[in-house]
């Protein structure tokens, strides 16, 4: 790499960081909803809202995954309970699908980074998509036991 | 003048929601001192965390504006890319780290750059597909359920991708 291409990369590099920098105050602000989401609502919430309804179940799953922000660790480790207190298949997996597509905590600022329309879309979609995908995994798994 | 307009409305919008965000702060530590005290240190926890994937970003967003230009960004994710946009888009959403947010100002650029709306969909909905984190998950619920979400949340993202293209015509 010549002279001339590494000055022009360190100016990528510099406008990179400059357009990063202009989008940081929404990063924080979504780092810090988080922070204040986790310490207000327990973890241990997620297991009172479930019934034993499966179809009802589904849709509870996948719209607290929905509003649920974090590591998807979490996600992994919170079905894994929720399954172990019969919490149906359907549930734990919409409701672990929808943790890591759906981002309620995150909307405002996917809006301001890729647009309203595009953010209320996606996360939409992805919400409704969260319900067949339980019911497809579900149904291909209850053979196996 | 428009750029310094549209660098304006953004401030604005960029300011707008962290500052909504201060107002909850304030408001909880009226009602609840020690708890909110908790939530930020869990907030710089968070931060800590992402800080060295926010480097890996940035040098990311530096490399791909360098090696791929607007033309090459339209070829390789624009309406002609065909099959080989959607595999980049789904290998891409697998392979990437980290808290999705951290890749909005990224994914800004590659659509100024003439990227598809439905690809971005495409690789945000596919960051659900976590290599790392396959061990925990088949301990929790077994290989059969790995591979029947995985297969699954792929096929789902390329339904996504196609639906957003749809409904917001290529537009953003």
């Amino acid at each position: 790499m010549g002279r001339a291409e590494r000055k022009s990369f360190l100016r990528v590099l510099i406008n990179a960081a400059s357009s990063f920098a202009l989008g940081f105050p929404i990063l924080l602000g979504v780092i810090l909803l988080m922070g204040l989401l986790g310490t207000l609502i327990p973890s241990e919430w997620l297991f009172k809202v479930f019934t034993a309804n499966p179809l009802w179940d589904t849709l509870t799953g996948a719209a607290v995954g929905s509003i649920a922000a974090g590591n998807p660790i979490n996600s992994y480790v919170m079905g894994g309970e929720l399954l172990k207190e019969g919490v149906s298949l359907y549930a734990v997996t919409a409701f672990i699908i929808a943790w890591v597509t759906v981002g309620l905590v995150q909307l405002p600022a996917e809006a301001a980074f890729l647009g309203g329309k595009f953010a209320i879309l996606r996360n939409g979609l992805s919400f409704i998509l969260a319900l067949p995908i339980a019911a497809a995994t579900g149904l291909i798994l209850s053979p196996l036991g | 003048m428009a750029k310094a307009g549209k660098t304006g409305r953004e401030v604005s919008a960029s300011l707008g929601f962290p500052l909504s965000v201060s107002a909850l702060y304030f408001l909880s530590a009226l009602y609840n001192p020690s708890a909110t005290v908790e939530a930020l240190l869990r907030s710089l926890k968070i931060l800590a965390n992402i800080a060295p994937i926010l480097v890996v970003v940035i040098l990311l967003m530096a490399f791909t504006s360098y090696l791929l230009s607007p033309g090459r960004a339209a070829r390789y994710l624009s309406g002609k890319s065909g099959w080989r946009g959607w595999l980049l888009a789904i290998i891409g959403g697998i392979i990437s780290t980290g808290p999705i947010y951290v890749w909005y100002p990224m994914l800004r650029r590659l659509r100024e750059q003439g990227v598809r709306p439905g690809l971005l969909a495409a690789f945000l909905y596919n960051r659900a597909v976590k290599i790392p984190l396959i061990p925990l998950m088949m301990y929790y619920f077994g290989l059969p359920f790995v591979l029947t979400l995985t297969i699954l949340t792929i096929l789902a993202s390329l339904l996504e991708g196609v639906a957003i293209e749809l409904l917001l015509g290529g537009k953003g």
